[in-house]
């Protein structure tokens, strides 16, 4: 036995060890109470969410709903027919798709920008940055400078302003998406490219793009399910619409300003269709993020 | 273990193994003729025989040099490991062992011109068979080395008594030679450094089958091998 | 083989450091002349001086402790650092008689005449097939059986066509590191190089695929003249005809393998390679 091993633990210091180890069993288990009890908050809120959603929604919600127009509340009036939101879901797809046709290049592009050409540069840290404020500025100010630039020299309320309102909230979340996917790539793999003898465009379209392909429709996936459900911006733009139109030249319904308008008018059945909308919006986000996130894992 | 079926899998090092194999074989071949025909010399007493001997023994000394520096280059380059790693040290060792059964067919065939200038005074018969059976445990040692052959060196590191024994008989005869008739004693203290040599030859071919024997599985026989040589203790005392 | 010397004399190569190349009976494919390096403007130089010879069809080892410039050097030669902006070379580069490093030199014409393989494999998220078109491609339009036999070809001079002939339309991710490796290297002479450079080839991989990788290194010294720079200094005396060590940046001394691991002139040569270093 040398000198440098421990003495053995005496009555006093075994007692004092074992309250040690009581203290700290019950501080750990306080925390962990308290973090399940946060957990359950939380959880309660969003759960009484949707639930309220599903069993208003499901309510209403049948074949018209999908199938029929706006009509106006058969309140005083049992044989009026009913209405639907056809006019809204077409108005929500048309505007939706042109929107992101428009804003993915835009932001493809300037997301490979950023990640191929300027990294580290002054003009790209001044992209990236107003690209960041402009993924969490409020969308409000979207709809009011489209309002200013397209409505206002056009004359009045038009799909396409919708459309541009949309497009540039897509924008930014298809620049961070791309930039990050692009980033992931190692340098050894552009270096191999490169190595080959391959033009720097050819190594970013043929492979770099290639390789962050499902990352980059994922980001694409999740700007598609922030747009549908937004309101501001079209309310500003496209108004809304009574009837079914495909002109873009003049107003378009959308889903959320349908359910905002028939939410607002006091009247149950449209209330009760507006919870079917709010149905519909939800459960679109939902299977496009889980779609999103399935070819996400796939990719790995 | 003898070196496996499978080449190794960069080419070129395969190929220089084989070379150095290839030296090896090449350097004992001449070795062998060298003592025969050293052997050959003094029995027929053929001094131009001698003389291509004592010549030809430049070329061993050289190839010696050579399997000395190739296989310092091997070692460098290649990192060789087990069997390739004996084989290597092995054929250094082996070599140089070589090179002094050249010196001594070489010594012999020296003093084999000397020798035929003097009046022949006995029959060279134990001569020839003590040449004859070195060249064949020298044989062995070098085919053993060659073929992998663990059970062939085995047979000549064990093979060296009988040498022994003829040396010693020779020994006793020259000096009963000498005892006899002093104007034997020219003749017959070169043939006594001859018969020394060839014995020394039988000692190094013994050397070498017990390197080959480390080389091929990797065990170092035992010190003792059975020796007969008594000359070193030989007396003759002359007829009263 | 000039390569095969067993002689034990040794070239005396004077006090200093060798400034010329080993005398190979070779003429040298890519001769470098004064270069310097740096990563950044305001950095101390990561190259001093640098005067070096690439033998034809040989193969050049380039070896040293980490951070002597070898790796730096070789991506000098096929002016990868151009990618990153700040890195500069200045000095020769010359290759039949034009310098490498002018402005007006195609650099993606020089890529194809000097082509590289990495450390790490780097298969491109395609098939097979397609792995090896895309290098072609960029520089040659040719029809689809040309494609085919060229295509064949690598994948045969990189040892790898036996174990892919029958699934070329598969994705390339599948492979095994060695296997990817060799990949790597068709791709690389498909488009048929003169010089190749391996940049640490081997050291992602086990010992027997390094061996494979060796053994096909020695195969293709017979069509392209092969730099290595490999941090393990056996690999070069197994691999290479020509050795050159580099510390801090300069280029100590350049020999025959066979001559700088039994007998180097330069003592600080000897202490890298026996494990006396610092």
């Amino acid at each position: 036995m040398s000198a440098t091993t421990t003495a053995p633990m005496l009555g006093r210091d075994i007692a004092a060890a074992r309250a040690l180890g009581r203290r700290r069993r019950l501080v750990d288990n306080i925390i962990r109470w308290a973090c399940l009890a946060a957990t359950g908050i939380g959880l309660f809120f969003l759960a009484s969410i949707l639930f309220t959603l599903i069993i208003r929604g499901f309510a209403a919600i049948d074949l018209t709903v999908f199938t029929r127009t706006f009509e106006p509340t058969t309140y005083g009036d049992p044989e009026a027919p009913r209405g639907g939101l056809y006019h809204a879901i077409m108005g929500t797809l048309v505007q939706t798709t042109l929107g992101t046709l428009i804003g993915t290049p835009i932001g493809l592009f300037v997301g490979t920008y950023l990640a191929e050409y300027a990294r580290g540069s002054a003009l790209g840290n001044a992209v990236r940055f107003v690209s960041d404020v402009l993924l969490s500025a409020p969308s409000i100010l979207v709809g009011l400078f489209v309002y200013q630039m397209v409505v206002l020299p056009m004359g009045g309320f038009s799909g396409i302003a919708g459309a541009a309102a949309l497009a540039i909230l897509v924008i930014p979340v298809v620049v961070r998406t791309t930039e990050d996917m692009l980033q992931l790539i190692p340098n050894t793999l552009r270096e191999a490219v490169v190595g080959l003898g391959a033009p720097k465009w050819k190594m970013v379209t043929l492979v770099c793009w290639r390789s962050a392909m499902s990352g980059i429709v994922t980001g694409i996936l999740l700007a598609i399910a922030r747009i549908t459900g937004e309101t501001a911006p079209l309310l500003l733009t496209s108004f809304g619409n009574n009837i079914t139109s495909f002109n873009l030249n003049s107003a378009m319904a959308s889903l959320p300003i349908a359910i905002y308008q028939q939410a607002n008018s006091g009247f149950p059945d449209l209330i009760d269709i507006a919870w079917a909308g709010a149905l519909i919006v939800t459960f679109g986000v939902l299977a496009i993020n889980i779609i999103a996130r399935l070819l996400l894992g796939n990719s790995k | 273990m003898p070196t496996s079926d499978t080449p190794h899998i960069v080419r070129s090092y395969e190929e220089e193994l084989k070379r150095l194999r290839d030296m090896i074989a090449r350097m004992g071949g001449l070795a062998e003729r060298q003592v025969a025909d050293s052997a050959t010399a003094l029995i027929r007493r053929d001094t131009e025989l001698a003389a291509e001997v004592v010549a030809r023994d430049a070329q061993l000394d050289l190839l010696e040099r050579e399997v000395e520096a190739f296989c310092v280059r091997l070692l460098a380059l290649r990192q060789p490991m087990a069997a390739d790693l004996r084989l290597i040290v092995t054929s250094m060792k082996i070599s140089s062992d070589l090179e002094r059964i050249g010196d001594y067919a070489r010594n012999g065939a020296k003093r084999a011109i000397v020798i035929s200038s003097q009046p022949q005074f006995a029959s060279l018969n134990g001569f020839s068979r003590l040449a004859h059976l070195v060249q064949e445990n020298l044989k062995g040692a070098i085919d053993a080395l060659v073929n992998d052959d663990l059970a062939r060196a085995d047979e000549v590191w064990n093979a060296d008594q009988p040498v022994d024994d003829i040396y010693n008989g020779i020994f006793r005869e020259l000096l009963t030679f000498m005892m006899e008739d002093p104007r034997n004693i020219t003749a017959a203290t070169h043939l006594l450094f001859v018969a020394k040599n060839l014995e020394r030859i039988g000692d190094h071919a013994t050397n070498i089958a017990e390197r080959v024997h480390y080389a091929i599985s990797g065990q170092i026989l035992p010190d003792e091998r059975p020796k007969s040589d008594s000359s070193a203790y030989a007396v003759v005392r002359p007829p009263e | 083989m000039s390569s095969a010397e067993t002689s034990t004399s040794s070239t005396s190569f004077g006090g200093m450091a060798a400034r010329s190349s080993a005398a190979l009976n070779s003429d040298a494919r890519i001769s470098v002349r004064n270069l310097d390096f740096v990563y950044a403007p305001q950095l101390a130089k990561s190259l001093k001086a640098i005067n070096f010879d690439l033998p034809e069809r040989q193969v050049t080892g380039m070896i040293g402790p980490s951070g002597c410039g070898k790796s730096t050097l070789l991506r000098v030669l096929n002016r990868m650092y151009s990618l990153y902006p700040g890195q500069t070379a200045t000095g020769e580069v010359m290759m039949d008689g034009k310098n490498l490093l002018d402005a007006d030199v195609d650099i993606n014409e020089l890529r194809a005449r000097i082509g590289m393989v990495f450390q790490k494999p780097t298969p491109f998220p395609m098939t097979i097939y397609e792995n090896i078109a895309f290098g072609v491609r960029l520089h040659e339009k040719l029809s689809k059986s040309a494609m085919d036999e060229r295509v064949e070809w690598a994948l045969t001079r990189a040892a790898i066509w036996g174990e892919v002939k029958d699934r070329l339309q598969s994705s390339a991710m599948g492979l095994s590191g060695g296997q990817q490796q060799r990949l790597c290297i068709a791709r690389t002479i498909a488009v048929k190089p003169e010089v190749i450079l391996f940049d640490e080839p081997t050291s992602a991989l086990d010992p027997i695929s390094t061996l494979k990788i060796e053994e096909l290194i020695d195969e293709l010294k017979r069509d392209f003249t092969i730099a290595i720079v490999t941090h393990n200094m056996q690999q070069a005396a197994r691999c290479a005809d020509q050795v050159a060590f580099f510390y801090l940046g300069e280029l100590i001394e350049i020999a025959p393998a066979a001559q700088l691991f039994t007998n180097p002139a330069q003592a600080k040569t000897q202490e890298y390679i026996t494990g006396r270093f610092g």
